[in-house]
């Protein structure tokens, strides 16, 4: 059971995006950063236990050329070994700032190139792979940023071809999973991101170096809007409302769950305990408990808890800390971040 | 965002423009003749081939300054007039009414069905003109063309850009606060039961497979709703049933047309953005649409035709009340463009948006600026 905890206030309310709420966990200081998607701009906001607001800033997307101010598509917390960098993606391109949105460290404008009068042009999925940070954009390709310990000197090292169309959302092993992880046949083949579009899709790719696909998923009609990876399990949500959990190295179907009502718009992570958050617009948010079944091996899915978010098309949903026993969540024109928590 | 959002932005909130004034022009008691000429004139405009053509180019959405110009104009472009306080009132009613629509699409193809929901109204106020409804048929063989061949994800895209122009408006409807689709705060209604999404299954099944595909396992959960399959496929053909209520017409004579205007509203940061955001066109956020509306003619019928004032209010001193209590920050800067017949006003503003053109503007969002040099180069 869960119970409505004390909301924090935004200054401006979340737009109708997927994955529009990030979360960084800061247990040593007893902080929780949260970020969110207004428009134009994005509100950070660090808050104490029991939900009290203690700091806030707006970042706004790089202007660029343009007569509108461009949109930004999403604002994300990356956890690399050494530093956690903030990433803004946009119409216009990519922006890195240190954590705490003081200072920006990175910009990277999105080249139009050849995309048709008819396409919407605009980075969007983002996601921290060991010393990488990958980021999706509109043609479906994958950018990897090499990431140094400290300082701006950030480079583009790679371009990942693995989609047609624009990706939505990228999903890579928690550090823990990685160590966790049960023996594969393979051991040189781990499957450590994974990869949405709009299309449904799913792309599987081995990190390093160089970054190496290593399996398709096909879609089936709807998109993907988030996906997350857990100790060799790929969870999908889709716009017609099903969860989905694959095998990541060989991309076999395990689990189907006629989940919601309506699209799916965000997945997360307890990775200590192997806890699944889906949210969708049908104002649904679901907990679910992965687990290995001893004998074969696959993966299995208990429910755990619904909640119901009343009149609100949820946008953004993250467990606050790593037992998965706190979320929180965002919905669209709500000024503010809802939070629950176990009882 | 997407840049097909337009047309479907603009001939949704055309609609329910329609719906609203063709009830309160029964509700007033204007003779059938004139309040069928007020219809369809408009309805020409809207469905104009060279306004046509415009809209449907690939495009971002214009401000919801410039948006509201545009309707100024439709609904001045026949004999009717209306005061600043009804404009405001048939605006905030036509923007909240296609708001919910969206909002409340099972599937963003949905907004389609929604589209076709308005024009197949619009067909019946036109049926003894069929120039006219050559014309809607022709707007709907372009809709068919444009948007049916788009994928799910696209549709995803252009129901966010919608959601995105539609963000922080909450002014209540008493019509929809009486249905209980809209609380007392604003909010819509989101209901968790009724008829799912065309391809969603009802939730509730977990099902699990092994290596071979087979199922083998299968578990039910409490998922908190109570829904049910949808009977059937709204239709995309021309003629056809849509399945879908959203877009058909909530008024009648006997529901009259009314508003709360919400006073404390919760973001006026938020909400009073655009207004403040710097930019150089703003004054001459020429509006091609807007500019075309206003140089197209009106075959005035011979003889004296005098015009009439038409009030969204029930009696000519709410309506003057209205104008004076409305809250500030739901003024609606309109522009007041006279972009019509006036060659030097167009040297001069064609002289201005020169100044303005940015040297190495990327090809994207040039066009803009481009079309608008273009269509004066043809003036």
């Amino acid at each position: 059971m869960f119970r409505r905890e004390r909301s924090i206030p935004l200054r401006g309310s979340a737009a109708a995006l997927c994955n529009n709420l990030s979360v960084l966990q800061l247990p040593v200081r007893s902080l929780t950063h949260f970020g969110v998607v207004h428009g134009p701009s994005a509100q950070l906001l660090s808050a104490a236990p029991e939900g009290v607001p203690l700091a806030q800033r707006q970042l706004q997307a790089k202007e660029g050329a343009g007569v509108s101010p461009p949109l930004i598509t999403q604002v994300h917390w990356c956890v690399l070994p050494f530093r956690v960098l903030l990433v803004l993606t946009s119409h216009r391109g990519i922006q890195m700032y240190e954590s705490d949105g003081s200072v920006m460290v990175y910009w990277h404008a999105l080249d139009a190139g050849d995309a048709s009068l008819v396409q919407a042009v605009f980075a969007r999925g983002i996601a921290a792979s060991g010393h990488f940070i990958c980021v999706g954009m509109w043609s479906g390709r994958v950018l990897v940023f090499d990431i140094p310990a400290k300082g701006p000197n950030i480079v583009l090292s790679e371009e990942l071809a693995g989609h047609q169309t624009p990706v939505t959302d990228i999903a890579t092993e928690p550090a823990q999973g990685q160590l966790d992880c049960k023996p594969l046949e393979n051991r040189d083949c781990v499957a450590d991101m994974v990869t949405a579009d709009d299309s449904g899709l799913l792309c599987v790719w081995q990190s390093g170096p160089e970054f190496k696909l290593l399996t398709r998923i096909p879609g089936f009609g709807v998109p993907c809007p988030s996906v997350q990876l857990w100790q060799g399990t790929i969870a999908a949500g889709y716009g017609n409302g099903q969860v989905r959990l694959y095998e990541a190295s060989t991309g076999t179907l395990h689990v189907q769950i006629d989940a919601h009502a309506r699209a799916i718009c965000a997945l997360d992570l307890a990775p200590e305990v192997g806890k699944l958050l889906s949210a969708a617009e049908d104002t649904f948010v679901h907990i679910w408990k992965l687990s290995r079944r001893p004998e074969g091996g696959y993966i299995e899915v208990e429910h755990c808890h619904g909640e119901c978010v009343p009149d609100t098309q949820v946008c953004g949903a993250r467990f606050c800390d790593p037992s998965g026993s706190s979320f929180a969540v965002t919905g669209y024109d709500l000024a503010e971040i809802l939070r629950f928590s176990s009882m | 965002m997407s840049v097909r959002t337009l047309p479907l932005l603009f001939l949704n909130l055309g609609g329910e423009m329609l719906y609203i004034l063709d009830q309160r022009l029964r509700a007033q008691n204007i003779p059938g003749d004139k309040a069928r000429k007020v219809l369809n004139d408009i309805i020409s405009t809207m469905f104009n081939q060279k306004f046509m053509e415009e809209l449907f180019k690939p495009q971002e959405l214009y401000s919801k300054k410039a948006l509201r110009t545009v309707y100024d104009r439709l609904a001045h472009a026949s004999i009717m007039r209306l005061n600043q306080a009804s404009m405001d009132k048939l605006y905030d009613l036509m923007t909240m009414a296609f708001k919910y629509q969206v909002l409340l699409c099972p599937r963003p193809k949905d907004v389609l069905l929604v589209t076709f929901n308005h024009l197949d109204a619009i067909k019946g106020f036109i049926q003894d003109s069929p120039t006219i409804l050559h014309q809607v048929d022709e707007t709907f063989q372009q809709l068919t063309e444009i948007y049916g061949g788009l994928s799910a994800g696209e549709f995803q895209l252009i129901r966010q850009t919608l959601l995105i122009f539609f963000q922080d408006l909450h002014v209540r409807v008493s019509i929809f606060l009486k249905d209980k689709v809209q609380n007392s705060n604003g909010r819509f209604v989101l209901p968790v039961s009724g008829p799912l999404p065309w391809g969603t299954k009802v939730p509730g099944l977990i099902r699990t497979f092994n290596d071979k595909g087979e199922e083998v396992r299968k578990v039910e959960f409490k998922h908190g709703g109570s829904y049910v399959t949808a009977p059937k496929e709204g239709s995309f053909e021309l003629y056809g049933d849509r399945v879908l209520k959203l877009g058909t017409n909530m008024y009648s004579v006997n529901r009259p047309v009314e508003t709360h205007m919400s006073g404390a509203s919760e973001n006026l940061a938020a909400q009073t953005q655009e207004s403040i955001a710097p930019n150089p066109l703003a004054k001459e956020e020429l509006n091609l649409l807007a500019r075309l509306i206003g140089g197209m003619e009106i075959k005035k019928p011979s003889g004296p035709e005098p015009g009439f004032r038409l009030n969204l209010f029930t009696t000519d001193e709410e309506e003057e009340q209205a104008a004076l209590t409305r809250p500030e920050e739901l003024f609606y800067e309109v522009i007041n463009i006279q972009a019509t017949q006036d060659q030097q006003t167009n040297e001069e503003l064609a002289r201005i948006m020169g100044e303005f053109e940015i040297s190495d503007q990327p090809r994207r969002s040039a066009s803009k600026g481009d079309d608008l040099l273009a269509m004066m180069d043809e003036l």
